[in-house]
């Protein structure tokens, strides 16, 4: 997924570049960023990258979507833009075209759910969806007697609590209370709650990793800057050691998102168990990743990257906010240990060596 | 950005799934027939011989090589299948590793024609066993501190001094050693050592077995006495031994073998756990097989790097940093989790032992074949911190 060979992931490098500067974003007390760079996206057709044209989108494939993603968290973006992706790829498994502005997936969390009632209106409370606050509608996923329902719902119509998560980003309460959708559908056949989370771990797996590879560059041009006991901190090997640390923790996240990233891009279905073990293997090693690396980079950087003023806690922090999004790593372990012990010993290696 | 590692989602193509049924039926067979056992990584010294000249002749030996020298010309992909599938099962491939996955190369690189039409061959029948002379008793990872010697006679070199933690030489045919041939000059410290084929079980050799903490004498301490090298038994440039050392690495440093050393031991606890794990089996168990998927997809790729002609040196690095450092707590995590094991599980008994096994292995994961700390000097020095 090299950008060369993707022109969508391209543009969005080049957007990024242009209005999502890391140093003048963090200097930016009244968000006046946010608006430019969101028209920026949004003229590009980025946010509805996966929704195809008769659907209201731009038609751009998996894959290329998965490496705007890869970009996005190499810049640590901060608008709704992964969600709205989302979002817009869930509407679509339904055949609900999207509207037009910010969008994000009800619920985030394995353990929330939304029902649909016998007039079929929505229920249920989603604890953690990031930038509810500033999403127009809702793609929702909801149970009911009739199986699994995709629906578009009107923002204004729910309850949002608003709170701020750990990376500093909208990561909010939503409540439906007999909601009545814009449009109600009926999911795929196997389409379920689960498969929604898969797909979500996987966006969260390579913003993850995209933020490990900044983590790393900026890590590697801090030390090679700063001078302590009259040398550069690069040329002390405790510190080469722990950067070349960070480096393994950045490679395999990257390895591990991408991979996880191509199986879905290249899979027929996504009921089976080499995308559970592609999706679910990448958000646990990216979560642990980001761990170990954010760590790291902090470490190289001493006090000054503690400060508000520094911007290595716009990657790092929201590193470790990602983790929790569509199920945490401990989550998914428990999954996949189940999934594993389930096929027995003798299954364990058949699969890994399927991939 | 300063470091564009690359770890691109390689896939294994279709027709490594078809040798990879066959390399399990034949696995199937030879552990049915007792060749050995798979649950038994601690068995004593089994260097099986007939099992290397049955793998020969499967092809499976040398098999990337051109056909000429006894070779398949298949790919570094389909090797890569080989080499993990005998890796997962424990089979004994002490005898055949080391010359199918280096010292073969190295002879296709640097050895005169007749010397190739000689040995390769029979490196591919699975007839004989290398050994790698580098380490000495003062140079471990400071490979350039070398100071056996080769000193020029008529016709060859003379080679006195000891090479010592040597893999296999008990039992190898052919060692491939680096001797010095000039001093180090002030410009460059490397300069000065050279690369011979030396054939071993010979007078003026002599190998000392060494016991290692696992029970296992794996390792040995060989000692030249005015032992004679002829001239074309020099591989490569006399003197510059270290511009040769580098590009073979990437190879040695980010196989199957660099991540699945003590693998068996999780295999064994998803077995005492059973079909119902409880939750902290489940996600000990979860977090441990992503882990080994990741490192396998990691692994994968640097070999699709490999075959496409690149020379991944850093990213093969980072395999084998965090391959081994894996594998080396990998025994401990499990025996974390076995602690809570009932004790009626069936494999109780195997899988302690299997424990015991890889927990007295782990130790040596992160030194053989390039310490952790050189692996990260390394990876600084592609990061552009050195």
């Amino acid at each position: 997924m090299a950008e060369s060979e993707n022109i969508v992931a391209e543009t969005a490098e080049k957007i990024f570049a242009d209005l999502a500067d890391a140093q003048t974003i963090n200097h930016d007390k009244h968000g006046a960023w946010k608006a430019p760079l969101w028209q920026a996206l949004t003229e590009a057709g980025l946010p509805l990258s996966w929704v195809p044209d008769d659907l209201g989108g731009s038609g751009a494939s998996l894959a290329e979507g998965f490496s705007v993603l890869n970009v996005a968290g190499r810049h640590a973006i901060a608008v709704p833009l992964a969600e709205t992706m989302l979002a817009g790829w869930l509407l679509t498994q339904g055949k609900i075209a999207s509207p037009e502005g910010e969008m994000t997936v009800v619920p985030a969390s394995p353990k929330d759910r939304v029902t649909v009632g016998a007039d079929g209106s929505l229920s249920g409370r989603a604890r953690g969806v990031p930038f509810a606050k500033e999403a127009k509608h809702f793609a929702v996923l909801a149970s009911g007697k009739d199986g699994t329902s995709i629906a578009l719902v009107d923002a204004a119509k729910c309850r949002v609590e608003s709170g701020i998560g750990l990376g500093g980003d909208h990561n909010d309460t939503v409540t439906l209370d007999k909601v009545q959708p814009v449009t109600v559908k009926p999911a795929p056949k196997s389409f379920d709650q689960t498969t929604l989370m898969l797909m979500g771990g996987v966006v969260r797996s390579l913003q993850i990793a995209g933020s490990l590879e900044s983590m790393l560059d900026i890590s590697v041009r801090y030390s090679n800057e700063r001078v302590a006991f009259e040398k550069k901190i690069s040329k002390f090997q405790a510190v080469q050691h722990n950067l070349a640390r960070l480096a393994g923790e950045s490679a395999a996240a990257l390895a591990a998102a991408t991979s996880a990233a191509d199986t879905i891009a290249s899979a027929t279905s996504l009921d089976n168990d080499a995308v559970f073990l592609e999706a679910a293997a990448a958000k646990i090693r990216c979560s642990e990743a980001a761990e170990k690396g954010s760590g790291i980079a902090h470490q190289v950087h001493g006090a000054i990257g503690f400060t508000i003023e520094h911007i290595l806690h716009r990657y790092s922090l929201r590193a470790l906010a990602w983790r929790d999004d569509f199920g945490s790593e401990s989550y998914w372990a428990v999954e996949l240990g189940k999934l594993v012990a389930d096929r027995g010993a003798d299954e364990l290696w058949p699969l890994v060596a399927s991939r | 950005m300063t470091a564009a590692l690359r770890f691109d989602p390689i896939r294994l193509p279709e027709k490594c799934e078809q040798l990879r049924k066959e390399v399990r039926a034949f696995l199937a067979e030879e552990i049915a027939a007792g060749t050995f056992d798979p649950h038994a990584p601690n068995r004593e010294d089994n260097d099986a011989p007939e099992f290397s000249r049955r793998v020969g002749a499967k092809g499976w030996l040398g098999m990337t090589w051109p056909k000429k020298y006894g070779g398949q010309e298949r790919s570094f992909l389909e090797r890569y299948v080989v080499t993990e599938e005998m890796r997962v099962a424990n089979a004994p491939t002490r005898r055949f590793f080391v010359a199918d996955r280096q010292s073969g190369p190295v002879l296709l690189k640097y050895a005169p024609e007749h010397i190739k039409m000689d040995i390769l061959p029979r490196i591919c029948r699975g007839e004989v066993c290398f050994a790698i002379g580098m380490s000495e008793p003062n140079s471990g990872s400071d490979l350039f501190a070398a100071k056996t010697r080769a000193t020029k006679t008529d016709g060859g070199y003379l080679i006195n001094g000891t090479k010592i933690w040597t893999s296999s030489a008990h039992i190898a045919d052919y060692m491939i050693a680096i001797f010095r041939t000039s001093p180090p000059t002030k410009e460059n410290r490397r300069h000065g050592l050279t690369q011979f084929l030396v054939k071993m079980k010979q007078p003026g050799i002599q190998v000392n077995p060494i016991g290692q903490i696992t029970g296992q004498f794996e390792f040995n301490e060989v000692v030249f006495t005015d032992y004679f090298v002829p001239d074309d038994h020099v591989l490569g440039e006399v003197d510059g031994a270290w511009k040769q050392a580098t590009s073979e690495l990437a190879y040695e440093r980010s196989g199957p073998e660099r991540f699945l050393e003590t693998y068996y031991v999780l295999t064994e606890l998803v077995r005492a756990v059973g079909k119902n794990p409880d939750t902290r089996s489940a996600e000990g168990i979860g977090r441990l097989v992503a882990q080994v998927h990741t490192m396998r997809r990691m692994s994968v790729s640097v070999a699709g790097m490999l075959q496409a002609g690149k020379e991944p040196v850093v990213e093969a690095s980072i395999v084998k940093d965090i391959g081994t450092v894996w594998e080396q707590q990998l025994p401990h995590r499990v025996r974390d989790l076995a602690a809570f094991v009932e004790e009626t599980a069936t494999n109780r008994e195997t899988l302690e032992k299997q424990l015991d096994f890889a927990i007295k292995t782990a130790p040596k994961l992160t030194i053989q074949g390039g310490t952790t700390e050189v692996l990260r000097g390394i990876i600084a020095r592609g990061l552009g911190l050195r």
